[in-house]
């Protein structure tokens, strides 16, 4: 039986302390229209996420006449992060800012806590099952519940490959870190 | 008080451990049994090359030289390298690939566990990124042990043979020489002795859940820190830096 998608329950999740913190230095940056400009920055091989929505873009700030915007890489080898640096630095540059520095930030390390209420949404849409520390695991397309993992890798550093049983469609799952 | 000399010594030897595994690792690229392990393989190759990259990076940053993080890993010899032996061994076959990986990552989990407490901020923030990938490569790598050990006649026996050559390659991993000692009583680096009892009892409950045999410790092979090698390393490196060799500074 295939579950109508718009039956689906919402995901209800809490803010976690970290995303209120980040929620709250966006809000009260003197650098507003900077992070709406970065917003257009897109992981590339998940190009419905933003660096913010991945929880990646720590903090943009101005020290001097200079901007400094810090990152937080998801996983240390992943090719992305170097593309998304230099997508930073391609988008702050069109935009006509020149005195720039990318900073990279390593503690606190990464988490998928980070992901936006958003970015959840988004990657669903997407295809991929969002990361989820305790409760099941969802099919993306169907919403079913079992499912089988096929592989702990899947075709990116942070995804794993499962296969929905009921609907039978492989699917990558954001694994929870 | 350990002095920048000393600290640049200790961060490049985690560098080395983390480039050389990585890059056997990645070896396997498109060379894997089956696609998801060839994927699986690549992801954890790239895990221990980026982990390289930070160890490096900051090694760059403590020397203040000019050098950046390609400096150490394309333009140094066999002897400047400080990697531990069990790392540079050739890939073998997939058995022994899994028996290395699953003996690394008990000890590197434990590692890093520790290593996260580091007074040294940078060397923290790197082993809490680590620990967390070390996790999950930990639990791969003892399925395999587990579905190879009580597979099949012919994967049992390989991957005890497996475990069988690498042992004596192990006991270098709990050895502390001067750097480490001074290192562990900075509370910068990690007194890896003391974690050789849990690791022993780990490995052994895991080989036996898988019906394999803990070998005797009758031989012992050590030198990495001291950058004598064993000869798999030289070969490695000539493939690895050829490209930097043949064309310095090239770029992609």
């Amino acid at each position: 039986m295939v579950t109508n998608r718009s039956a689906c329950n919402p995901e209800i999740s809490l803010l976690t302390a970290e995303n209120h913190e980040r929620n709250g230095r966006r809000k009260n940056s003197d650098c507003g229209p900077l992070w709406d400009l970065l917003d257009a920055v897109k992981d590339p091989e998940i190009p419905v996420l933003s660096l913010w929505d991945l929880g990646i873009l720590q903090d943009i700030t101005q020290i001097d006449a200079a901007i400094v915007v810090t990152i937080t890489p998801t996983y240390s080898g992943c090719p992305a992060m170097q593309v998304m640096t230099e997508d930073i630095a391609a988008t702050l540059r069109q935009a006509g800012y020149d005195n720039f520095r990318i900073s990279t930030r390593l503690a606190p390390a990464w988490t998928t806590d980070w992901l936006s209420e958003l970015g959840r949404q988004q990657l669903r849409l997407y295809g991929i099952a969002p990361p989820r520390k305790e409760k099941p695991i969802h099919c993306p397309r169907c919403d079913a519940t079992d499912i089988r993992l096929i592989s702990q890798f899947g075709s990116t550093p942070c995804k794993a490959l499962y296969q929905c049983r009921n609907c039978a469609e492989p699917f990558d799952y954001f694994k929870p870190i | 008080m350990i002095d920048k000399q000393q600290l640049k010594e200790f961060v490049l030897r985690l560098g080395d451990d983390s480039l050389v595994l990585g890059h056997r690792l990645s070896q396997w690229s498109s060379n894997g049994p089956f696609l998801e392990e060839d994927l699986a393989l690549t992801n954890v190759a790239l895990d221990y090359v980026g982990r390289a990259r930070m160890f490096y990076g900051y090694t760059a940053e403590i020397a203040a030289d000019g050098s950046t993080e390609d400096s150490y890993a394309y333009n140094r010899d066999c002897r400047d390298f400080t990697n531990l032996l069990i790392h540079e061994l050739p890939r073998g076959d997939f058995a022994f690939t899994m028996a290395r990986q699953y003996l690394v990552d008990e000890f590197n989990l434990a590692y890093m566990e520790r290593l996260k407490l580091s007074r040294d901020k940078t060397l923290a923030a790197i082993a809490e990124k680590a620990y967390k990938e070390d996790l999950y490569h930990l639990r791969r790598s003892t399925s395999w042990i587990l579905r190879l050990g009580d597979g099949t006649t012919e994967s049992h026996d390989r991957l005890q043979n497996a475990i069988d050559d690498l042992w004596g390659y192990t006991t270098e991993l709990f050895e502390m020489d001067e750097l480490d000692q001074e290192m562990s009583k900075a509370n910068v680096g990690v007194d890896v002795a003391s974690l050789q009892p849990e690791w022993i009892r780990q490995v052994t409950a895991t080989l036996s859940k898988a019906t394999l045999t803990v070998p005797a410790d009758d031989w012992v092979v050590t030198g990495g820190r001291k950058g004598i090698h064993t000869e798999a390393l030289g070969h490695m490196l000539s493939d690895m830096q050829f490209l930097q060799r043949a064309y310095p500074g090239q770029q992609w």
